[in-house]
């Protein structure tokens, strides 16, 4: 993985200074909370419902073992023992006291981390692939080119008071696991001329109370033009995205407002004045700098079948049954994918206790090559897993409650953090999953139920991402009482859609029988080897909103 | 309001002229783009130094063609939140090589001070009681930058390699 130089270490230790004295100097008055806003929001810092929130970057999710036991760390010496991974890839601490923050960033500092531009009105964290570099048929690395946009993206002049926030994914393959078509910018590593890699650049997409598919506006753009394309985007929203309303100054706005192809019009004549003028640059010898720290590791040559594996799968079904679900195919023979589930029942979709971080950081440098991936679905990937090993990592995951076998399963939610912490929030969302979880349970179920995505939003800004779920349930507020209302048919992978809204909206008590309803209906009616998602398409909602509404 | 130029304290000549103002005669004068528009002829006219301010929405190429008639472009922030100034000051330098001076007006932080520099700005009107040691300060937090704008700084991608 990438590893920082005497710049990049400089760079996030003077930015360490620099808020120490934005913070002295809010105490001191010297300036306004108002002021201090957008900066404290800028390293990281919310103020959420009951305290402040510490939102630290994991860039493209990718994280050393020593880097998870400094999360570890910090979640014991100044949270409650225990962080929040979400759906940008990142952690959050729910609990520090602001006096700890400055010392929460050396801490983070000293191990190559930060939380810059996790927050406010810029370019945010950068996500990826989690299965970066161990998929098959990846055209090239995503982790190089997040990296490069990254440094790029980091204190840019330009583009630190934007419109709103802004937030790109980069995937290296046609099967898309970072959501890049529901992202401001997206980008598709493509192969370009003489099979270099090249990008397809998606813009405009995005969730949130306006739910947009990403638009294609720049096919196969070359590496040495990716920076000059995307200043020439960020230009044509910075001047021109909306300011005036909160909930229109979205890039998707804009490329709504005016057409994608208008918007592909204007980026280009930038482009051609940015790339005239030529100081943007990108050289050769940097990106295959940055392309070194993602060489492959050191895989050892083996056969792909082991047998320690289907023995000890052949002994022990429960074993099996986490193979099935959280296993997944690597590119070397002999390797695995291996996934960790954040998602217990009865858990808190996406937290992780400080003994549950060392144990994942102790299992990577045992079984991984000490690294570690955090998924935009809020779980944990340990990407070059030997076969031969995977029974011995499931039992030290077993160990630490984390063998949870349910990976893509109907108890495998996106959960934002709701009105228990959340001050935009209308409902709980953390109740609402667990109640789901609960209902389904039992794991033979889950299994023939098979792949099926439940999104779960505790409001209309769709940070747990329901328009894209298989089943995405939004969380509303009527005269005080929590309503969730429905949709069907979201998919964030390659096959983008948005979900449809089923009808009226269900209380905290029937919203579990509604699901239930919604599954049944589908059993009843799915054809050999359909998924869900893909009995929906072929159906579409009528046939749930007759079972669902049918008593109603 | 004092004003910061090239780093330094320095005198303020200019006169920003409201659109219902009348013109003063030989003292270098700042008018809105749309009073530029309407009375070009007679402010080319004028044997004194002419400036105009765009507010936040008027976009640089609004005066393209007449950035040589000028020695001043003002660029206002409604609000320091508003960063559309930052992107005009870009144009104005990298695309139009305009190399009057560039001057940020509004409602400026001084975190804002040392990326508006990256893109252009070499004046900026600031707050009374403002010390100079704090816009240094300002300017000397970040030893590196990574991109590169038209203030022909190396980048961290250019030292990286003998840059």
């Amino acid at each position: 993985m990438y590893r920082y130089d005497e710049f990049d270490h400089r760079l996030v230790k003077e930015r360490v200074t620099q808020f120490r004295g934005q913070v002295e100097r809010r105490l001191a008055g010297d300036i306004t909370e108002d002021q201090f806003k957008p900066l404290r929001l800028m390293n990281g810092v919310y103020l959420q419902l009951h305290a402040y929130m510490l939102r630290v970057a994991v860039p493209y999710g990718t994280l050393s073992g020593s880097q998870m036991h400094m999360l570890a760390d910090i979640a014991t010496k100044y949270d409650k023992g225990y962080g929040h991974f979400t759906t940008r890839q990142n952690i959050q601490y729910n609990w520090p006291a602001l006096s700890d923050i400055p010392a929460i960033l050396d801490d983070l500092a000293s191990v190559e981390m930060h939380a810059i531009q996790t927050s406010g009105n810029c370019i945010r964290n950068v996500t990826s692939d989690q299965y970066a570099g161990a998929a098959a048929g990846e055209v090239d690395d995503p982790r190089i080119w997040s990296e490069i946009i990254r440094q790029w993206s980091t204190f840019h002049p330009e583009f630190t008071f934007l419109p709103r926030k802004f937030k790109f994914a980069v995937c290296g393959m046609n099967e898309d696991r970072a959501a890049i078509r529901f992202h401001d910018i997206g980008i598709e590593v493509v192969k370009g001329k003489d099979d270099a890699p090249a990008f397809d650049i998606y813009v405009g997409g995005g969730q949130g109370r306006t739910p947009m598919i990403g638009h294609l506006i720049g096919a196969a753009v070359p590496a040495v033009d990716l920076i000059a394309y995307l200043e020439s985007i960020m230009r044509v929203y910075n001047m021109n995205g909306r300011r005036d309303n909160l909930y229109k100054a979205r890039i998707k706005i804009l490329v709504h407002a005016l057409g994608a192809e208008e918007m592909k019009r204007q980026v280009e004549e930038e482009f051609v004045h940015v790339k005239e003028k030529g100081v943007v640059h990108l050289p050769e010898e940097e990106i295959a700098r940055i392309r070194a720290y993602f060489a492959p590791p050191a895989y050892e040559t083996l056969p792909d079948e082991s047998s320690a594996l289907n023995e000890a799968m052949a002994d022990n079904k429960k074993f099996a049954d986490w193979v099935k679900t959280n296993v997944a195919e690597h590119k070397v023979d002999g390797y695995a994918i291996a996934n960790i589930s954040l998602k217990p029942v009865g858990g808190v979709a996406g937290d992780a206790s400080d003994d549950q971080m060392h144990v994942m950081a102790d299992l990577a440098a045992q079984y991984s090559f000490d690294e570690l991936r955090v998924t935009h679905e809020q779980n944990i990937v340990l990407a070059h897993v030997k076969k031969d090993d995977l029974f011995a990592l499931w039992q030290g995951l077993e160990k630490a409650a984390l063998g949870t076998p349910n990976l893509a399963l109907i108890t495998d939610h996106i959960v934002c953090p709701g009105l228990d912490y959340c001050a935009l929030a209308n409902a709980r969302s953390i109740p609402i999953s667990q109640e789901i979880a609960e209902r389904f349970n039992d794991l033979d179920r889950q299994h023939n139920i098979g792949e099926l995505k439940v999104k779960i939003s505790g409001c209309i800004n769709a940070c747990g991402h329901h328009h894209v779920g298989h089943i995405g349930i939004l969380g509303v507020d009527k005269k005080g009482t929590e309503f969730y209302q429905i949709s069907l048919g979201g998919s964030a992978d390659e096959n983008a859609s948005i979900g449809d809204i089923l009808g009226p909206a269900f209380t905290e008590d029937e919203i579990a029988d509604a699901i239930e309803t919604i599954v049944e209906t589908y059993i009843n009616i799915r054809q050999e080897g359909e998924r869900f998602i893909d009995t929906y398409a072929r159906v579409g909602k009528e046939p749930f909103k007759e079972t669902l509404y049918a008593t109603h | 309001m004092p004003l910061i130029k090239n780093g330094k304290f320095a005198d303020d000549n200019w006169v920003l002229v409201g659109d219902d103002d009348e013109l003063p005669t030989d003292t270098p004068v700042i008018v809105s783009a749309a009073r530029w528009q309407a009375e070009r002829d007679a402010l080319i006219g004028r044997n004194a130094p002419l400036g105009v301010k765009l507010e936040a929405g008027e976009a640089p190429e609004l005066i393209a063609d007449d950035l040589d008639r000028l020695q001043l472009v003002a660029v206002n922030f409604p609000a320091f939140k508003d960063g559309r100034g930052f992107s005009y000051a870009s144009l104005l330098r990298d695309r139009y090589g305009f190399d009057g001076e560039v001057r940020a007006v509004g409602e400026v932080l001084r975190d804002q001070w040392s990326l508006m520099v990256r893109c252009g700005f070499d004046a900026f009107d600031v707050a009374d009681g403002t010390k100079i040691d704090a816009f240094q300060e300002a300017l000397g937090e970040f030893s590196h930058v990574y991109q590169a704008t038209g203030d022909g700084k190396k980048t961290v991608w250019q030292l990286r390699h003998g840059g």
